[in-house]
């Protein structure tokens, strides 16, 4: 029969060989997923317990305590940073997506993906000699500049495509009606993309609590509870970062615990985001 | 009784409405947010410039080749003698050990997952937790290489110097931290980037490139590495140059994993530093000109990572232009 | 069909002032192409006027004129002027938004907000600022679109949830909402099936004696059926591309029995379209 090819051929074992290549190649990716969140989970979940959300650290050796002012810290540091980026990263795409001519809004969008590669600790480093170098101090306010120049460009991505996504007609029933332009963003265009942009305001914000280098020299960190904007501020990141070193195994079992809350906070922000941008409005 | 709204207000004015005020306002708002992007940029650049030039002054562009870094040294009158070149290399070859096995997995998964191997069910689920890679703080990464990794490859790696001692990468014996351990960790924190972007390459083919290889007689693999490969060359390199400057980048787990140690040694199992390494263990109590010769070191990363990332960028819009 | 209590009984507009809308000597123009010509066109008020012609001779271009909403055309300006009560529309001292206030707008494809029923009807009188009964006028413009029986007990549901013909005649009560003196229809009814149609041609009928209308329509029949007074707009082709022209404009009777310009009578009988 002319028209089949033996499967014993060179071509087809070829295939064959390189499709269980190929497929081998995803399973080796997706192993240390595997490891990591495995290990997080089971080194991490033995030392889940009420007082790892409300003591503080103990010192080397002492065991007990727990993590709870590292989460406050971690909880203000984001939550100003949030303040800071959120309202300038949706002007940002508002302007991108309403009223700049098609060139300049090319240019930003390319700035905006170079600002996503800058290191995270040369974002550290500047705030550290903005705000640390001349208010002679370490402070919290410092950590959240950090991290809301790393959450900036998350935001105006996420932002710009939910606009892209509100169509066209609905902006000329509204300005047909009458309604001025900031009417009509404010109004309609923005509560309709809204549901999009909240996933992507919860991405950024879980990637700014998990990010360390941002923090280890503009808020440092202390073992005890936060108490002014204008001092060190603990951190979950830069605690893992502080007990992982160590050689006590108590503080190296909070690092696990750490770890496992930073782990949990980003796996169901990431499954919820998925489940949320595929139910769009349009 | 309902009134009449729109003859409440004049159609014409002398001047301008509030309407037009704050619509004008408002437009001005969003520009100066969308500005203050690139403004960000300069002002990082400018910075961390300014902060640079005392060491820039006493120590030129030596510091790039100069093998100590002493913060306590007398020199010429200057105290402490600072060169990164054991950093340089330490994130140059972690980078690119990186990069040699983080290429065949990426573009291989790349691929796997863009053809339909698999229900597309499946395909989502993969892709999905191959992103979760990337979602996974550096940090947790460090911690985990520490306590799991690194005695998981001593074995390997006392076995590879013992058999092959004599080749340079496997010159010296396993001690923990190192060169090796910190680039599997990169390897496997740029894989999604290289997947994610290699893939959206290969999707984003017409389909009709396809279905004439088909149509000639092709099978799916010659296809793939005759057709759509070469076709989305391009995307895939913008992918591998956006995975070099985040493994360029890459502080936490290096950090954590390297050693710290200022030496320049080719074996992969010699402990390192890197530039990014350098900056997260030193700032906190640097003072003086190590600070100057801090913010060298990061201006030097700066430009560095920013020479890429721009390259990789101009590489990835003229592909997504398709 | 609609019914009226005794409030809402329309008054009369004066009748001083019979028109509406006026065109003279309008060109329309994207940069430097000249996309419609020379239009002297008067729209008399509390009539239906249709825009027949066929496609490319720049009817939905001129209806959009009369709302300024060309105007996010960055390349459109014209010459001419286009009045409306004795002010011209496009001198340098109008608010385009203003205009849109008084001349409202219903698309071809139904734009409903992704907002409850409620809340689509009532956004206009409430970025103008209306301070009266808000349920009140958002019943009594569901009410003149006929749709107020059909939704009145599911006001808070979204708009988009309706079918096609009910989200225009949203649509249309959503623009009469704010009380315009002219509604533009820029093929209503082409999104739309046969019965939602004629809901739509009635409604239109009874809207006229409280708003000037004006409609684009691709259907002649519609026009014939709806219109008092219909202009008919044709394109020809010259050396710089095609231009659209105002061909003969009289009341809607004598267009279709008695047309005076050969291209007229050549397109009511459908040689071409």
């Amino acid at each position: 029969m002319y028209l089949s090819r033996k499967s014993s051929d060179a071509r087809s074992i070829f295939n064959k060989a390189m499709t269980i290549l190929a497929g081998t190649l995803v399973v080796v990716a997706l192993i240390p997923l595997l490891a990591v969140l495995s290990y997080v989970l089971i080194k991490g979940f033995g030392r889940l317990n009420l007082d790892l959300l409300t003591k503080l650290p103990p010192p080397p050796m002492v065991p007990g305590g727990g993590i709870a002012n590292a989460i406050v810290g971690t909880l203000i540091m984001v939550g100003l940073a949030s303040l800071i980026s959120v309202p300038i990263g949706i002007g940002s795409a508002i302007f991108l997506s309403e009223f700049s001519n098609p060139t300049t809004a090319q240019w930003i969008r390319f700035a905006t993906n170079v600002l996503n590669g800058v290191p995270s600790i040369i974002l550290g480093v500047f705030a550290y000699s903005v705000l640390v170098v001349t208010t002679k101090t370490f402070s919290a306010y410092a950590g959240a500049v950090a991290l809301s120049i790393l959450m900036l460009p998350t935001i105006i991505r996420t932002t710009d495509e939910a606009l892209k996504i509100v169509p066209q007609e609905i902006r000329w029933a509204s300005l047909g009606i009458g309604a001025a332009k900031y009417q009509t963003v404010l109004q309609i265009v923005l509560p309709a993309a809204l549901p999009t942009i909240v996933t992507g305001v919860t991405l950024a914000i879980a990637r700014a609590a998990g990010e360390t280098a941002p923090l280890i020299f503009t808020a440092l960190s202390t073992q005890f509870w936060p108490n002014s904007l204008s001092q060190p501020t603990p951190s979950l990141a830069v605690l893992v970062f502080n007990f992982a070193t160590v050689p006590f195994k108590n503080q190296q079992e909070l690092a696990w615990a750490a770890s496992l809350i930073l782990v949990l906070l980003v796996l169901t922000t990431s499954i919820i985001s998925r489940f949320a941008l595929r139910r769009k409005t349009y | 009784m309902t009134s009449h709204l729109a003859e409440s207000t004049p159609l014409i004015h002398a001047k301008p409405s509030l309407g037009q005020v704050l619509d004008k306002t408002f437009i001005w708002i969003t520009r100066i947010c969308a500005f203050s992007i690139a403004g960000v940029l300069v002002l990082i650049a400018i910075q961390v410039g300014i902060e640079a030039i005392p060491a820039i002054k006493a120590f030129g562009l030596g510091f790039i080749f100069q093998q100590q870094w002493d913060p306590v040294k007398e020199h010429d009158g200057i105290t402490g003698i600072y060169g990164i070149l054991p950093m340089i290399f330490g994130t140059l070859m972690t980078s690119f050990v990186a990069l040699l096995l983080a290429i065949p997995i990426g573009v291989g998964s790349a691929i796997f997952l863009s053809e339909d191997f698999l229900p597309v069910s499946f395909r989502t689920v993969l892709v999905f937790l191959v992103e979760l890679l990337a979602a996974i703080p550096s940090v947790v990464y460090g911690l985990w290489g520490i306590y799991v990794l690194i005695p998981l490859i001593r074995p390997l790696g006392e076995w590879l110097h013992e058999h092959f001692g004599g080749f340079f990468l496997f010159g010296t014996s396993p001690s923990g931290p190192g060169l090796l351990p910190a680039s599997l960790v990169v390897t496997i924190m740029i894989l999604p980037t290289i997947t994610a972007i290699s893939r959206d390459a290969m999707t984003s083919l017409p389909p009709e490139l396809r279905q004439a290889s088909i149509g000639l007689g092709g099978t799916r693999w010659e296809t793939i590495f005759r057709v759509l490969l070469p076709a989305a060359f391009s995307g895939i390199v913008g992918a591998i140059m956006l995975a070099l400057g985040r493994a360029m980048g890459e502080t936490m787990a290096v950090t954590m994993l390297i050693g710290n140690s200022n030496t320049v040694n080719f074996s992969l199992f010699a402990p390192g530093n890197t530039i990014s390494s350098l900056l997260a263990n030193q700032f906190a109590e640097a003072s003086g000109l190590q600070v100057s010769a801090l913010m060298y070191a990061a201006l030097i990363l700066f430009v560095l990572t920013l020479l890429v990332n721009i390259a990789a960028q101009w590489v990835v819009m003229k592909v997504q232009k398709f | 069909m609609t019914h009226y209590s005794p409030q809402t009984i329309p008054q009369p507009k004066s009748q001083v002032e019979d028109t509406a809308l006026e065109a003279v000597n309008l060109n329309i123009h994207y940069g430097s192409f000249l996309a419609v010509k020379d239009v002297c066109l008067k729209i008399e008020r509390n009539k239906i006027t249709s825009f027949i012609g066929p496609s490319g001779c720049g009817k939905s271009t001129l209806l959009r004129c009369f709302n300024r909403l060309n105007d996010l055309i960055e390349t459109f300006h014209i010459k001419g002027e286009v009045y409306h009560e004795n002010q011209d529309l496009y001198s340098r001292h109008v608010d385009p938004v203003q205009v849109r206030r008084r001349i409202g707008m219903v698309f071809q494809k139904p734009n409903p907000f992704p907002k409850s029923i409620y809340d689509n009807v009532a956004y206009g009188p409430r970025i103008n600022g209306f301070k009266g009964n808000l349920d009140e006028l958002v019943e009594q413009s569901l009410t003149q679109a006929a749709l107020w029986d059909e939704v009145k007990d599911k006001l808070k549901q979204s708009g988009t949830a309706l079918s096609g013909g009910q989200q225009q005649r949203l649509c249309i009560a959503r623009t009469i909402a704010v009380q315009p003196d002219v509604v533009l229809m820029d093929e209503p009814c082409a999104a739309l099936d046969p019965i939602s149609t004629l809901k739509i041609e009635e409604l239109m009928n009874d809207l006229k004696s409280q708003y000037t209308i004006v409609i684009v329509t691709h259907n002649m029949q519609q026009a014939s059926r709806v219109s008092d007074k219909t202009a008919f707009f044709n394109v020809e082709a010259t050396p710089k591309g095609k231009v659209g022209y105002l061909v003969e404009y009289d009341d809607t009777v004598n267009i279709f029995t008695n047309p005076r310009q050969i291209h007229t009578r050549d397109y009511i009988a459908g040689r071409f379209g």
